[in-house]
């Protein structure tokens, strides 16, 4: 019972949550990760791609909820999801042909796009903030959970609480379609293997009559779809604020270069190494070793970090792999 | 020729009109900035104290009041010290009614009101720091000390019977140093904090504090956050995943938001605000409705009163000089003398014209204690049926 209790523990405060969180930064991290591939350039905008699409699909839902559509158990936002890709892929699309491609076209250095990606991270931030606000939003709607503390407690009677939400779990579920769906994309179609090659080698592929220009946009367009359903699912998951996802930046760059930047094996791994070390090196282990080691209360937290280094984390292991490893877990590539 | 007549005219109008003094007080305030949604009903507050003696005539043989509006903007200190600045030396502002933020009120506290020698009457700072700061006399403020609501609270926890709790707070002055007060004076009673730990605000993500806060363990989760910003995360955290059902609630976070956005899942749950009931604070409303603005939003009859001291003080000390009229001030504030309530400045000015002491209560019930800060009254809630409902005062 003991043993029971700690695992409960563990499985409501790390793993759950962790395991969510890990979902949403893996999104993330593969459209950085993309980018990075086949453009040659770390986004910044990332961030602020991910709240534009978010806020479209903010307002969508309200439209559907206004009309009375629902889903059942699910979010409304799930419909609402391919409206606020199109309008991100458009938007991708704009600022490729006004900002990027000129710089494409004089071949400038990746530090010189790099610069040019804070730029437009700038522009987005404002456009998503006249767009949507600056206010918390909370648009999830439908069951709440799939197992709430109390019913767990009446259930089970033990004294650890367990939640399952229906937002996590959705998170985690449209993740894995979504990967999935990638890594067909890439290997199994004439488009995604002519990115691969684009990405692999860029003159090799023209030479071989691969069109660049259709490369680049397939890439913004999957880049538009991975951003708006990643900043949906964490919106859901944590109710949506422009500025939040400006911070997000920084865990998920952090991902994409542990798990091998321009990999996208490595994006997924990098996310749920990264969500479970925020997580778990700031848990305070104290009740977990309370219920292991019977007899035994500790007087401390038994915290290995104070929560205030959750961001710390992130940098302390994107140094760590920088240093031993830098081309990143899963052998990612370094222009 | 006409032009030159008119002009010449027109100066020598405003140029009596000074010397039968026209007042400049500042009303320095974060318009812009985190709490840019309280500054407008205080400085309206502050302003119409201000015309309120102006249209009475009876401060210092019919001088008027002006205000001059400076912006503090809360988070940048800097940015605040420079709008002190200017309100002092081109303005030539008497006496400024602000800063807000406790940040920003020290910065401009020590940069700009000791070395110049003005009065400073803040409404709504309440960092403890600020009592113990040496501030030559020149410091007020109408608000408590957020060490005062920190025993309020403990008391109130105690009462309910918890002895156990954990705390989080927002990772700034007001935060810390209400989390560091509540803890001391709860540990003084005989409760135990199991964790203090802060959150940052605009994060998206709380599980890992959550999972911390919910490791230590405890009776109730003291919840020293904004409302609209991480302390909400937490609470939502929390709340979803078991690790707590009661929350004790300081200032920051009761508010209407809490009951729309939580409702009946915080029955049960308590907290306290500085706030204050009675005559005073019915007829400030009733002023403030009339003046087209919401009077019961936060401090704003707290701005109010400070404008109102300081007139009230120079009045007594027969003087604008700063420098003179500052001793007036704890003086006016807690008599013994005849009560004066808002709406009431006319009779208090010529109640001081004729000699006789006043005692002014206000909108908010002022009582001065220490070196100058309001001991505070405050406003101690529940969660009934998912609505917020007063307990009582204390």
């Amino acid at each position: 019972m003991e043993l029971l209790n700690a695992l409960v523990a563990l499985t409501n405060y790390v793993i759950i949550p962790a395991t969510s969180y890990g979902a949403q930064l893996a999104l993330g991290a593969l459209g950085v990760t993309l980018i990075y591939a086949v453009l040659r350039f770390s986004n910044f905008a990332h961030g602020d791609t991910m709240a534009f699409g978010t806020g479209v699909v903010i307002l969508v839902t309200w439209g559907l909820q206004a009309l009375g559509v629902s889903l059942g158990p699910l979010p409304v936002a799930l419909l609402a999801l391919p409206v606020g890709i199109a309008a991100t892929a458009l938007l991708l699309l704009g600022t490729d042909r006004v900002v990027y491609r000129y710089y494409r076209g004089i071949r400038a250095a990746p530090v010189v796009l790099v610069m040019v990606s804070v730029g437009v991270m700038f522009i987005m931030n404002a456009l998503t903030r006249f767009l949507i606000g600056v206010d918390q939003i909370d648009f999830a709607d439908g069951e709440r959970f799939i197992i709430s503390a109390r019913t767990w407690n009446q259930m089970t009677g033990m004294r650890e609480p367990l939640t399952l939400r229906t937002t996590q779990v959705i998170t985690v579920v449209t993740a894995a379609l979504v990967v999935v769906a990638l890594f067909w994309f890439l290997n199994r179609t004439r488009t995604g293997k002519s990115m691969r090659a684009f990405s692999d080698n860029e003159d090799l592929a023209l030479l071989s009559g691969i069109d660049p220009d259709r490369v680049v946009r397939v890439t913004w367009i999957i880049t538009a779809a991975l951003a708006t359903v990643a900043g949906t699912l964490y919106g859901l998951d944590k109710s949506f604020k422009a500025f939040t996802y400006f911070q997000i930046v920084l865990p998920i760059f952090a991902s994409a270069i542990v798990g091998g930047i321009g990999n996208p094996v490595g994006a997924i791994a990098g996310g749920f190494i990264i969500s479970f070390s925020e997580v778990g090196l700031t848990y305070a282990w104290k009740k977990v070793a309370g219920y292991l080691i019977p007899g035994w209360q500790p007087d401390g937290l038994l915290q290995l970090l104070s929560t205030d280094y959750k961001f710390a984390v992130s940098f302390v292991i994107l140094l760590l792999v920088l240093i031993f490893r830098p081309t990143g877990i899963f052998r990612g590539k370094v222009v | 020729m006409k032009k030159i007549l008119m002009a010449s005219a027109a100066v020598a109008l405003c140029a009596s009109a000074a010397t039968a003094e026209d007042i400049k007080l500042g009303v320095l305030l974060g318009f812009t900035g985190p709490l840019e949604s309280l500054a407008g009903p205080m400085a309206l507050g502050a302003e119409m104290a201000m015309k309120e003696v102006s249209d009475s005539g009876a401060l210092l043989d019919g001088s008027t009041v002006t205000p001059v509006r400076g912006d503090s903007t809360c988070v940048d200190s800097a940015a605040a010290t420079a709008a002190a600045e200017t309100l002092v030396t081109s303005d030539g502002v008497k006496g400024i009614m602000g800063a807000m933020c406790s940040g920003a009120t020290t910065a401009v506290l020590q940069n700009v009101g000791m070395p110049n020698g003005v009065v400073m009457i803040s409404p709504s700072a309440t960092s403890p720091a600020l009592s113990t700061l040496d501030d030559g006399g020149f410091f007020f403020r109408t608000a408590p000390s957020d060490a005062r609501q920190g025993e309020v609270m403990a008391d109130e926890i105690m009462e309910k019977g918890i002895s156990s709790v954990a705390v989080t707070y927002t990772n700034n002055d007001y935060g810390k140093g209400l989390a560091d007060s509540f803890q001391s004076a709860f540990e003084a009673a005989g409760g135990t904090v199991t964790i203090s730990a802060s959150h940052e605000d605009g994060k998206g993500d709380y599980s890992a504090e959550v999972g911390a806060l919910a490791s230590a363990g405890g009776d109730a989760l003291v919840l020293v956050g904004y409302v609209d910003q991480g302390g909400s995360g937490v609470l939502r955290g929390a709340l979803d995943s078991g690790a707590f059902y009661t929350f004790v609630f300081p200032d920051g976070m009761v508010s209407q938001a809490l009951e729309d956005n939580f409702g009946s899942e915080l029955d049960g749950s308590f907290g306290q605000l500085p706030d204050s009931e009675g005559e005073g604070m019915a007829t400030y409303l009733g002023m403030a409705e009339e003046g087209g603005f919401d009077g019961s939003s936060a401090y704003s009859g707290g701005a109010y009163d400070s404008a109102a001291l300081m007139m009230l003080a120079m009045q007594a000390a027969g003087s604008t000089d700063p420098k003179v009229y500052k001793d007036k001030i704890m003086e006016i504030a807690n008599g013994p003398g005849e009560k004066i309530y808002p709406g009431e400045l006319a009779k208090g000015l010529e109640l001081l014209q004729a000699g006789t002491a006043i005692d002014y209560d206000g909108a908010t019930a002022i009582e001065l204690i220490g070196e100058g800060e309001a001991a505070g009254t405050f406003r101690e809630i529940e969660f009934v049926d998912g609505e917020i409902t007063t307990v009582r005062y204390r």
